[in-house]
């Protein structure tokens, strides 16, 4: 593996770029492994990387029914914040932060972590309320979140309209500062590149087809397209379809999986200068370095796994976009997409033991995963490597939905869902 | 758009005249307070999430308001039947002999 450096660009710069080497290889499964993990997204390959770079455990194998970071790492809106109500996940996504921010010096993978601030605007005094409690609540858990008023907004992201007559109009907005965006594909890559040169064996296009235990009930291995793999441990990280495989191995899931929608316009200069998001209308923008604005819509009424969306949930978000910046009403748009996110009944992920010695699962993350990325792959690979959650990750257990000690972000998030 | 058949109004319409209800027969159990935190944690939380034929719930919200019931196959998204709240659990394999 060749190391990055400017050095590295110039040398191959001058030999026309031929030099370059495959970042990881295609991997064909061994008979036995220490830790398979199932699920080649950004969390499933991070927490190789950390068990590999962290705990000294290479023996992994990370499985994917399709190509790495093909799932909801690739599909996301790559937007990054930690201003969450709860003491618990405001721990939880506060260390992911921490980890972005030196994330491509460590995996020495550019993935294009920006600092641009995430605006969440308030349209009713119900929202300047909850906004309000939300940054005093984050400022005593020592998370970045202000208020600013309307003009102060305005003048932080110029396209937004404040015009007070608007259906909604701007009373103010929450900013995190330390919030922002990151290369969805450079992450998955980044860690892909990271744990293979620790020997991790990255097995792509395999689907899992179920979990298996032995006599004593413990995990024995997975059985894939690719015929049986041996595993003393067992972590499913697969988003969307966690309550599929969690049910071959006898362990019943509180999710439900639903499309989760977004889309891109045509690339345009740089107009938009950070993430602003609005729960009422219900609109996410950003804009890539590609010139792209990136749109997120809402989940579909209904569960499905088809990787697809309703149109009526398009037509809702870009109606919401052209209110709150009128300035894009006439963009094209380019593309849209669907991916499927597991959604626990409490809007907080999953992430911990189960009742089957040897397994772990992480999972539930609904419609925000991506920000969670190094974080969680991080405890995740604490979790399984030492059979203990880390202390960040010990609230979010299983057990939570049979005690009722729920971290119910379901209703204080500062996020629609 | 997802188009959808109420058994009541008889009558197949775009999915935005109805609002989904979660899945369907999950009974509520007879005697709470004897009820155990598992049993509760069932009835409340845990849900079969299917890949494949689901059945659920979905209210006809800007027509006759009523609740009815209905197979839909979580992949393709295409709605096997509808029928009314209360009526038992229709029998896929001879549905999907008649559809063929």
């Amino acid at each position: 593996m060749t190391r990055f450096s400017a050095l590295s660009l110039l040398r191959n710069a001058v030999t026309g770029h031929k030099g370059w080497t495959e970042q990881w290889p295609d991997s064909q499964p061994k008979d036995e492994y220490d830790v398979v993990i199932v699920g080649a997204g950004g969390h499933g390959l991070g927490a190789a990387y950390y068990l590999a770079k962290e705990h000294g455990i290479t023996n992994v194998a990370v499985i994917d029914k399709g190509w790495l970071g093909g799932g909801n790492t690739g599909r996301n809106t790559t937007i990054i914040r930690s201003n969450y109500l709860y003491d618990e996940s405001a721990r939880l996504y506060d260390h992911a932060l921490d980890l972005w921010e030196g994330l491509s010096q460590e995996l020495n993978y550019n993935v294009m972590f920006s600092r641009r601030g995430v605006m969440m605007l308030a349209h009713n005094v119900h929202d300047v309320q909850s906004f309000q409690r939300h940054i005093h609540a984050n400022r005593l858990n020592g998370v970045d979140n202000r208020w600013l008023t309307a003009k102060e907004a305005k003048a932080f992201c110029p396209p937004l309209n404040i015009a007070p007559d608007a259906r909604y109009p701007v009373m103010g907005a929450a900013l995190q500062m330390r919030a922002g965006t990151a290369r969805h594909d450079a992450v998955a890559w980044g860690y892909a590149r990271g744990a293979a040169a620790r020997g991790v064996d990255i097995i792509q296009n395999c689907p899992v087809i179920a979990i298996r235990r032995g006599p004593d009930g413990a995990v024995q291995g997975v059985d894939t397209a690719k015929g049986f793999i041996k595993a003393k441990k067992v972590a499913v990280s697969a988003a969307g379809h966690t309550s599929v495989l969690m049910d071959s191995a006898g362990v019943r899931m509180p999710l439900e999986s639903f499309p989760l929608q977004a889309l891109v316009s045509e690339p345009v200069k740089p107009v938009m200068p950070c993430v602003v998001m609005s729960n009422t209308v219900h609109a996410y923008i950003s804009q890539s370095d590609k010139g792209e604005l990136v749109i997120g819509s809402g989940t579909d009424q209904y569960t499905s796994y088809s990787q697809r969306g309703g149109l009526p949930l398009i037509e809702h978000t870009v109606a919401a976009i052209c209110e709150v910046f009128p300035i894009f009403n006439r963009m094209r748009m380019l593309r849209k997409w669907g991916g499927i996110v597991d959604v626990t009944p409490d809007r907080s992920a999953i992430l911990g033991k189960t009742p089957v010695p040897g397994l772990y699962v992480n999972c539930g993350w609904g419609t925000g995963g991506f920000k969670a990325t190094p974080g969680a792959a991080h405890v995740l690979a604490h979790t399984v490597a030492r059979d203990e959650p880390h202390p960040i990750n010990a609230p979010f257990t299983l057990e939570r939905f049979t005690t009722g000690r729920l971290i119910d972000e379901a209703a204080a998030a500062a996020v629609a869902h | 758009m997802l188009l959808i058949h109420c058994p009541y109004c008889d009558e197949t319409l775009p999915e935005a005249e109805f609002a989904y209800a979660g899945e369907a027969h999950v009974a509520r159990p007879l005697d709470p307070s004897s009820t155990s935190d598992e049993e509760w944690r069932d009835f409340l939380f845990i849900r079969s999430n299917v890949k494949g034929d689901h059945f659920e719930r979905w209210r006809h919200a800007h027509g006759c308001g009523r609740f009815f019931n209905a197979v839909r196959d979580t992949v393709s998204d295409r709605f096997l039947t509808t029928y009314k709240a209360g009526a038992p659990r229709p029998d896929l394999t001879a549905l999907k002999d008649a559809a063929e």
